[in-house]
C-alpha cells in the first residue's frame, strides 16, 4: 500500500518536473485559452442589442440576461479547466501507433493510473500558472455574478468539479484506447470534440434547449463536463435535483472508468506490437 | 535449470495490403485486402539459467516477434512459453519485476528530463531499496562510463550515450532475464565495443540469462556461445557458432602468395578465384578436396605464403538464409540440430 503511494507520488513529481520544462510555451497556451470567451461575450452582446437593450441587463433570452451569459461563460471556463484533457486521447493513439505503449506492458505499472497521475500534474501546473489571470478576470467581472453560493452548494460545486475532471479523463482515455482497434482515431476524436462542444454547455447553456432536444442532451454524459457544475454554482440546480445530478455524474465517472479499463484489457490482447 | 521454455510457439498477424496510387487508396475505403503473415511458426526452444544466447536471422525472420512474445508485449496465436515459470502475456507484476527488455533505437526514458529522474522513477516502480539502488546505479554508470551525464536531459545525449542509459535503466532492478533487441544498432564502433565489453562482464559476474538479437556478427562472436538461427518463423539451427561453419560452410578460403610475383594461369582448376591482386590470390575450395588442392598447388608452384581460413561468418549465414528462403523446412542440411 505504502509502496504504491510512494510510486504514485514519484510519478506525480516527475510529471510535474516535465511539465515545467517548457514553461514559456505552457504559460502562453494558458493565457490564450481566455480568447474564445471574448468571442462569445461579443456574440451575445450583438444578439441582445438586436433583441432589445443589452445595457440595462434586464432583457432575457430563455431566462438568461446578458450578464447571466457572461457569468455563465466565465464559469464554464473554470469547469473546462478541470474537465478538458488536451492531447490525452490523441497521445494514447500515438503511443499505440508508434510502439511507445510497450513501456506500459513490460514495466510493472498500470497505464491508466500512470496517465491519470500525469494529468493531475499537468492540471496542477496549469492552475498555478492560470490562477493569477483567472482571479483578475473574475474580479473585474464580479458585477455579473449573483454572489457566492452558500456552504453546502459550494461543497457540491467542488465535488462536481472533481468529478468533471475524472469524467473528462476516463472519457477521453476510453476514446484513446480505441486506438488499439483503429489505428487512426483522429476523426473519432473530432466527432467527440464536436459533441462535447455542443452538448456539454460549452457553446451555450443547455437548459436553453427546448423539449425533446433538452431531454436527449441531458441524458448524455457531456453536460457534466461543463454545464452541470456551473448550474450548481449559479443555484439553477438545488435540493433533490442537485443530489440526483451528482449521483448521475458519479455514475458516468464509474461507467467510463470501467469502460477505459475494459478497452485497455481487450485492446492489449489485440495489440500487434507495431512500431518495431 | 531451464529459465525459458518455449513449445510450438506461433504468432501470425493480419496485415492490411495497401496498393500504390490514389485510386487504390479510394478503393481501400470500400474493400480491404488482408494478408496473413505468419511471423513465428511453431518454435521450440529451451534456455537454461546463465546462458547468453544469440538470435540470428534475416529481417522479418521472427526474432523481434519472439522477443515481444517472451516479454508479454503481444499474445501468441498458438503454442506455449514460460519464462521463470511465468506465462509472459499474462503480464503479472511478479514477472515484470524479474525481466527487462531493451530495444535498440527505442526510448523508454523521459525525453526532457535527466536520466537520473527516469532512474528514480524506476526505483519506485520496481520497489528497489534505496541503498541498493544507488549502488547498482553507480556500478552500472561507472562500467558504461556515463556517470557524469546523469544530470543531463536525455534529449541532449548522443545515441550511444542514450543507449547506455537505457541499458542502465533496464538493469537497475537486477533482472534475472534480459532481452536485448539489436542493442548496438546505429552505434559507432567504439560505443559498440564498450557495450559488448560491458555485457560480457555483467553476464559473467551476475550469471543472468540473456537473449540477444543482432545483425552484427561482432556482437555475436564477442558474446554468445550459443546461436539460434531463425528464418521465416522457424528455427533452422540451434548450437554453437563454430558449428555453423562446420555444418554450413562447405568450403574454405585459401589465400596464396606466389614467390615469382606472377599468378599461375591454371589456378582455376583448383577452385574458384574470389579475389586476385598480384601476387596474392584467394581461392574458394570445397572442404572435401582441400587436401588434394593444397598438395597440388604446392607441388606445382613455388608458394611464398599460404593460409587456409573459414569463410566469413556473414557469408555462411547469408547463404544459409537464401537457401532456407525456399519454403522447404525439410531440407536435409537444415534439420535442426543440437550440440
Amino acid at each position: 500500500m505504502l509502496a504504491r503511494a510512494a510510486t504514485s507520488w514519484t510519478i506525480l513529481r516527475i510529471s510535474l518536473e516535465e511539465r515545467l520544462v517548457y514553461r514559456g510555451d505552457f504559460a502562453l497556451g494558458t493565457l490564450m485559452r481566455f480568447l474564445p470567451i471574448v468571442t462569445q461575450v461579443f456574440l451575445w452582446g450583438a444578439v441582445f442589442s438586436a433583441v432589445g437593450s443589452a445595457d440595462d441587463g434586464q432583457a432575457r433570452i430563455v431566462n438568461y440576461t446578458y450578464h447571466d451569459f457572461i457569468a455563465y461563460y466565465l464559469l464554464v471556463f473554470v469547469t473546462r479547466a478541470f474537465s478538458s484533457m488536451p492531447g490525452l486521447a490523441s497521445g494514447i493513439g500515438r503511443d499505440i501507433r508508434d510502439g511507445t505503449v510497450k513501456k506500459y506492458l513490460i514495466q510493472p505499472i498500470d497505464m491508466i493510473e500512470f496517465l491519470l497521475l500525469y494529468r493531475v500534474a499537468h492540471k496542477v501546473v496549469y492552475y498555478a500558472v492560470a490562477l493569477g489571470p483567472f482571479a483578475l478576470v473574475f474580479f473585474l467581472c464580479r458585477g455579473f455574478f449573483p454572489g457566492w453560493p452558500d456552504g453546502p452548494t459550494l461543497l457540491a460545486y467542488l465535488a462536481s468539479l472533481a468529478m468533471a475532471f475524472l469524467l473528462g479523463f476516463f472519457l477521453e482515455a476510453t476514446i484513446g484506447m480505441i486506438g488499439f482497434w483503429f489505428l487512426e482515431i483522429s476523426s473519432l476524436l473530432f466527432v467527440y470534440m464536436l459533441f462535447n462542444f455542443f452538448f456539454s454547455g460549452h457553446m451555450f447553456p443547455i437548459d436553453m434547449l427546448p423539449g425533446v432536444w433538452g431531454v436527449l442532451v441531458r441524458a448524455m454524459p457531456f453536460q457534466y463536463l461543463a454545464y452541470f457544475p456551473v448550474a450548481v454554482f449559479l443555484g439553477k440546480v438545488s435540493g433533490p435535483a442537485l443530489a440526483r445530478g451528482l449521483l448521475v455524474q458519479l455514475f458516468w465517472v464509474v461507467f467510463f472508468a470501467a469502460a477505459s479499463r475494459l478497452a485497455f484489457r481487450y485492446g492489449v490482447r489485440r495489440y500487434s506490437g507495431f512500431g518495431g | 535449470m531451464s529459465v525459458i521454455e518455449i513449445e510450438n510457439l506461433a504468432k501470425s498477424y493480419r496485415v492490411y495490403q495497401k496498393h500504390e496510387g490514389l485510386l487504390a487508396s479510394i478503393g481501400g475505403l470500400f474493400r480491404r485486402e488482408y494478408r496473413n503473415v505468419e511471423a513465428v511458426r511453431g518454435i521450440d526452444l529451451t534456455v537454461d539459467e546463465g546462458q547468453f544466447v544469440a538470435f540470428l536471422g534475416p529481417n522479418g525472420a521472427g526474432k523481434t516477434t519472439t522477443l515481444k512474445l517472451l516479454s508479454g508485449v503481444i499474445t501468441p496465436s498458438g503454442g506455449s512459453a514460460t519464462v521463470l515459470g511465468h506465462v509472459p502475456w499474462k503480464r503479472e507484476n511478479a514477472y515484470r519485476r524479474r525481466f527487462a527488455l531493451v530495444m535498440g533505437q527505442k526510448n523508454q526514458l523521459w525525453w526532457d528530463l535527466p536520466a537520473n529522474e527516469s532512474f528514480r522513477l524506476h526505483q519506485q516502480i520496481y520497489r528497489i531499496e534505496p541503498s541498493q539502488f544507488e549502488r547498482t546505479r553507480d556500478e552500472l554508470t561507472d562500467l558504461l562510463g556515463v556517470r557524469n551525464l546523469l544530470s543531463q536531459p536525455v534529449r541532449e545525449l548522443s545515441l550511444g550515450e542514450r543507449m547506455k542509459m537505457e541499458l542502465t535503466a533496464a538493469l537497475l532492478h537486477r533482472p534475472e532475464v534480459l532481452f536485448l533487441d539489436e542493442p548496438t544498432i546505429g552505434l559507432d564502433v567504439v560505443a559498440q565495443y564498450n557495450i559488448q565489453k560491458f555485457l560480457r562482464h555483467y553476464q559473467a559476474v551476475r550469471k543472468i540469462t540473456i537473449l540477444l538479437t543482432s545483425h552484427y556478427m561482432k556482437d555475436v562472436m564477442a558474446l554468445c556461445r550459443r546461436v539460434v538461427i531463425i528464418n521465416l518463423g522457424r528455427i533452422v539451427y540451434d548450437g554453437s557458432l563454430n558449428g555453423i561453419i562446420d555444418r554450413f560452410g562447405g568450403h574454405k578460403i585459401v589465400s596464396l602468395q606466389f614467390t615469382d610475383g606472377r599468378i599461375p594461369p591454371d589456378l582455376a582448376r583448383f577452385g574458384e578465384i574470389v579475389a586476385q591482386e598480384t601476387p596474392r590470390v584467394k581461392l574458394r575450395v570445397d572442404r572435401k578436396v582441400i587436401h588434394e588442392v593444397l598438395s597440388g598447388i604446392l607441388a606445382q608452384h613455388v608458394v611464398q605464403d599460404v593460409s587456409v581460413e573459414d569463410p566469413p561468418l556473414e557469408e555462411v549465414i547469408a547463404a544459409m538464409f537464401t537457401l532456407t528462403n525456399v519454403e522447404e523446412p525439410e531440407h536435409p542440411q537444415l534439420a535442426p540440430a543440437t550440440e
